[in-house]
């Protein structure tokens, strides 16, 4: 428990301003200074198609891009935090609402986010005439695409949670709506929000690279930054200057990590809901320094008049809604009708579009998507029985041996957020030299960031299957394919689906990207859903983007009702350890 | 006979009240609560006694104005309750204490949220841990706290905000036994000392000891739906003193209507226990109504057949109730369904507070294995409609099996969705041990059992 590497909190404490102050008020002004510095560069002009900003290849300019990204990473983590309250809040407090709200997100969480692009890049660009903040939000939103679903649902499942005696203390105790939500709702979904969040952002970092250097619309726009540094290395076959980006990425991770997530992590340990104490509290080495530092808590105390009197303001603003509201026979007639209007609303929607795509490309375009959405599929399968088969022996192994587990499970959490697409350049090359058609290396692509899932999901499993039952195993002399049919396999079952979920949706979303690649003026194309959604977005083919996006969604929605749902209620119900 | 400070001033009123859910898919509803009425005076406090189904935690919520009665009305301090009620606090059975905050804040929670100024909140709050005993934990998180002093946070909560009554929803039964004793005892000399933060309280709960020990008077509520069936005042001098024997008879006394749903509550306690009628196994009086619409406990074969050996030990098979209650260390709740079920089934007798076996649950107690199968088989055809329901149902199909939905369906016309699912699963339970009938969980479908196979040995490994 001792840490030595800075003098303990006692000892601090006692001078009136200490050495974690003096670090504290560094860091502070340090960030400031960086964010002023990386943020000024979103202001330049942007006049298209003459005056649009390059990429240096230099990578000492590698640390100013590396920024400009990090930047648009936390900008778009607020507005997918903002917009999960927002979202999150309405669909659980309002029955109503809830039945609109919910159904949309999941069908915003299976649509491929990298098919939006093209349309929200040519409406960003409208919206900010003469300036780089079009592109600039573009690229945000993107990233706020890959973010906020999750994170809503996450938020909006916490909300309908909350145990029920706690919410009838908080009713008896007659909290205002909004104490209600920053005393009860909010903590008690922090956890779950924060590490949804932390998976978002992993996430996110795909998009960052593929959102910065984007062709739309026959048009190439690039944004300076990190993703853009590696579109510009890749057009030019700089290899050094690839090897700099991935090294710079890799430590903008675990920058990031270390001086945001952990000290999250840290503090938020105190919103568990169990009653007992944590086995194991997460620590962070600044979490500690700005509980040792005086000036935080100095700070605090110096606002919380202000505080007190915003809360008392939005408490107002908020009274308690009573519990006492009837069913009443007008209300059953209103919700009649609102379903009647939901309903006519997604009817006449479904036949706007499919009358748009039917009567701009026709029936032959539709069939042909489907046979291509067919092959991705196929692609996805391969995939995830490929990934299966390497990674699950290697987690289960890793997973029995808590050493090593504790070890590298960190490890394993790096690589699936580090984002694949930067690897992806190293990888064409090799198929180019090598000759291997990208109608099979495209597999290899997308296994390259959803297969870490299944990994670290099957060391999860693996964990968590109790010692005696492993025990009783050897006593019973199970062994090779028995001990993997009885034990291992039902044991990581539901650890599996959760993994292979997250996975098909990443590769989904990947095909995208992965199955059209290139490498300096080689492009290889590849047969697929992915690829035509591409080359629609690249060519600016509205009905051909529709028709992909809608085909994809189809069969990621598809996909997930008739099978992955089925085997989650399986793995729920009959696995359940 | 200090039944002390009780004035005609009533807090707290519920008139008529009746509360009913809908049924799922538009079934009808199923009713909780039917036509109850109950006072709690000033300075008295009083106990609502009752067992699982009798609607005591939904009465207590519709009394806090957390849920609304179907019909009826709740008079609270003199004016119709429309909204949560703000002259009562809560001390609930899971602490419902919120772990991000510390005592002192979650004691402040009710204050603050009333707009108590912060300095006055913080010594308000500081005088109510004073007098629960929690000095010096003020900063403290409630998972730093034990169970016992977790609830004391949960009653500084309650007795900061000075409330005319004080609800307490069974507020011990989460502790372990000393624990419970002790808080129980501390509560108790508070209030004796009349230095109490709350004019009334109102206790809910399943442990008959504490309700006597603690109220004046013990509100006995009845079953399916929930209705008042009497109340016991305790003329007892405070601090009740337990080994009195009139402590012992009331106790008595009320396991005796507890264990016999029939009988009427009069409150007139003799000093030896009254003469109260046998407790027949019920040759349910419903042949009209469905088998389905008589629930059956929800109690497991292992116990009813444990309850039976403990029994059988005993002289001439016959035990006292509490006494029974006490050695297992069993809560009432628990106990008094496993008695139901040994009654319907004809395995013992209730009288007086007192179990006694008849022959064929002696039989059943002692025997082997195979042969109390067959007895306990013999009984349920005799005395379980439902179960001779199904197993009719089952023979009239051609294969012999029929989906678990049907049936789940036709308990769903008598309960709520999740009740008519654990009725199903008790069904179940007592089918599967009487081999009246398979169930394969994959496939929920029920069985008529096959002819017993030899030789199928290698079966073993795969049953579930």
């Amino acid at each position: 428990m001792l840490k030595r590497t800075f003098p303990s909190p006692e000892s601090l404490r006692r001078l009136p301003f200490g050495l974690a102050d003096i670090a504290v008020i560094l860091g502070t002004l340090v960030l400031i200074a960086l964010i002023a510095r990386v943020g000024a560069g979103t202001l330049v002009s942007f006049v298209p198609p003459n005056v649009v900003p390059g990429i240096s290849l230099d990578p000492r300019n590698l640390p100013y891009y590396a920024g400009r990204s990090t930047l648009r990473m936390f900008v778009a983590l607020f507005f997918s935090t903002l917009f999960t309250f927002i979202y999150g809040y309405i669909a659980a407090r309002s029955r109503r609402a809830e039945r609109v709200l919910i159904p949309l997100l999941d069908i915003l969480q299976s649509v491929p986010v990298l098919g939006f692009l093209s349309i929200t890049v040519t409406g960003f660009i409208a919206l900010f005439p003469g300036s780089l903040l079009g592109l600039e939000a573009a690229s945000i939103f993107a990233i706020f695409t890959s973010q906020a679903w999750n994170m809503t649902f996450s938020f909006y499942q916490s909300l309908r949670t909350v145990p029920q005696e706690l919410d009838e203390a908080v009713t008896l105790y007659r909290l205002s709506g909004w104490q209600r939500f920053t005393k009860l709702e909010l903590p008690s979904a922090t956890i779950g929000l924060l590490w949804n969040a932390i998976m978002s952002f992993g996430g996110g970092w795909f998009f960052v690279a593929a959102s910065e250097a984007i062709s739309v619309l026959n048009r190439q726009y690039t944004l300076p930054g990190i993703g853009s540094y590696v579109a510009a290395a890749v057009a030019a076959k700089d290899l050094p200057a690839l090897g700099w980006a991935l090294l710079t990425i890799a430590i903008v991770i675990l920058l990031v990590n270390q001086l945001f997530w952990a000290p999250l992590v840290a503090w938020t340990d105190k919103f568990r809901m169990e009653q007992s104490a944590a086995v194991e509290a997460p620590e962070s080495w600044l979490y500690d320094l700005l509980k040792t530092a005086r000036i935080p808590h100095l700070l605090g105390q110096a606002l919380t008049p202000l505080g007190e009197v915003i809360n008392h303001f939005l408490s107002w603003l908020t009274p308690q809604r009573s519990p006492h509201i009837a069913e009443t026979s007008q209300q059953k007639l209103g919700d009649r009708l609102y379903n009647f209007v939901l309903l006519i609303a997604t009817g006449g929607l479904l036949a706007a579009g499919l009358h748009f795509i039917l009567t701009t490309v026709g029936l032959s375009e539709v069939a042909k998507a489907f046979g291509l959405g067919f092959l991705t599929l196929l692609r996805v399968v391969v995939l995830l029985v490929f990934s299966t088969l390497v990674w699950t022996p290697i987690g289960v192994a890793i997973g029995f041996n808590p050493r090593l587990a504790h070890l590298l499970q960190p490890v394993v959490q790096f690589l699936a957020s580090f984002p694949a697409n930067f690897i992806f350049p190293f990888a064409t090359l090799f198929f180019i030299r090598s000759h291997i058609s990208i109608n099979w290396g495209c597999i290899l692509l997308m296994a390259l960031g959803a297969q870490w899932y299944i990994l670290f999901n099957s060391i999860a499993g693996a964990v968590s299957i109790p010692t005696d039952l492993r025990e009783m195993a050897t006593s019973m002399g199970l062994h090779g394919w028995q001990l993997w049919r009885k034990l291992i396999i039902p044991g990581i079952f539901s650890a599996w689906v959760t993994g292979g979920i997250t996975a098909s949706g990443g590769a989904w979303n990947a095909s995208i990207v992965s199955e059209v690649v290139a490498w300096g003026q080689t492009t290889l194309t590849a047969t697929g859903l992915g690829s035509y959604i591409a080359q629609a977005t690249a060519a600016g083919d509205w009905p051909r983007i529709t028709l992909g996006i809608g085909m994809m969604s189809l069969f990621v929605v598809g996909l997930n009702r008739v099978f992955w749902r089925r085997l989650y209620q399986l793995a729920e119900t009959k696995y359940h350890l | 006979m200090t039944t002390k400070r009780v004035t005609n001033d009533v807090l707290l009123a519920v008139e008529q009240v009746s509360k009913s859910f809908p049924l799922p898919e538009g079934k009808g509803e199923f009713t909780v609560l039917q036509n109850v009425h109950l006072t709690v005076p000033a300075g008295e406090v009083v106990a609502l006694l009752g067992r699982s189904g009798s609607g005591k935690s939904t009465l207590l919520r519709i009394m806090a104005g957390l849920i609304p009665p179907s019909q009826g009305q709740v008079i609270s301090n003199g004016k119709r309750l429309q909204s949560t009620n703000n002259d009562v606090a809560m001390v609930f059975q899971s602490f419902a204490l919120l772990p991000w905050l510390t005592v002192q804040e979650n004691v402040e929670l009710g204050l603050d949220a009333r707009g108590v100024g912060r300095e006055e909140r913080r010594q308000q709050a500081l005088k109510a841990i004073d007098i629960v005993g929690l000095d010096g934990f003020e900063s403290a998180y409630p998972k730093e706290l034990s169970g016992g002093m977790r609830q004391r946070v949960g009653f500084a909560r309650a007795f900061v905000l000075k409330p005319l009554v004080l609800f307490m929803d069974e507020p011990f039964s989460a502790l372990d036994v000393l624990t419970a004793e002790n808080l129980r005892g501390e509560i108790d000399d508070l209030w004796n000392a009349g230095t109490f933060p709350a004019r009334s309280i109102l206790i809910v709960t399943h442990n008959i000891e504490e309700a006597v020990f603690l109220a004046d008077r013990v509100i006995i509520l009845g079953a399916n739906p929930g209705h008042v069936r009497g109340e016991v005042v305790v003329d007892l001098p405070r601090p009740h003193d337990r080994n009195s024997d009139r402590f012992k008879s009331l106790v008595d006394y009320i396991y005796t209507v507890m264990t016999n749903p029939e009988a009427e509550v009069t409150g007139q306690v003799a000093a030896v226990a009254p003469q109260s009628p046998v407790l027949e196994p019920q040759p349910h009086e419903s042949i009209s109504r469905s088998p389905y619409a008589n629930p059956l406990p929800h109690v497991r074969v292992g116990g009813i057949s444990g309850l039976l050996e403990l029994i059988v030990d005993q002289p001439e098979g016959t035990d006292d109730i509490p006494r029974l209650a006490e050695r297992i260390q069993l809560p009432v709740d628990n106990l008094l369904p496993i008695l139901d079920a040994i009654v319907l089934l004809g395995f013992a007798e209730v009288t007086q507070g007192d179990v006694k076996l008849t022959e064929i649950g002696k039989d059943f107690a002692t025997t082997t294995i195979l042969r109390s199968k067959d007895l306990f088989r013999q009984q349920v055809m005799r005395h379980v409609p439902v179960l001779v329901c199904i197993v009719q149902t089952l023979r009239e199909k051609k294969n012999g099996s029929m989906r678990a939905d049907f049936f789940i369906d036709l308990f769903d016309e008598y309960y709520p969705h999740a009740e008519a699912e654990r009725q199903f699963a008790t069904a179940v339970d007592w089918g599967r041990y009487a081999e009246l009938f398979e169930y394969d969980a994959d496939e929920e479908r029920l069985y008529l059992p096959e002819p017993v196979e030899v030789g199928s040995g290698e079966r073993l490994s795969s049953s579930s």
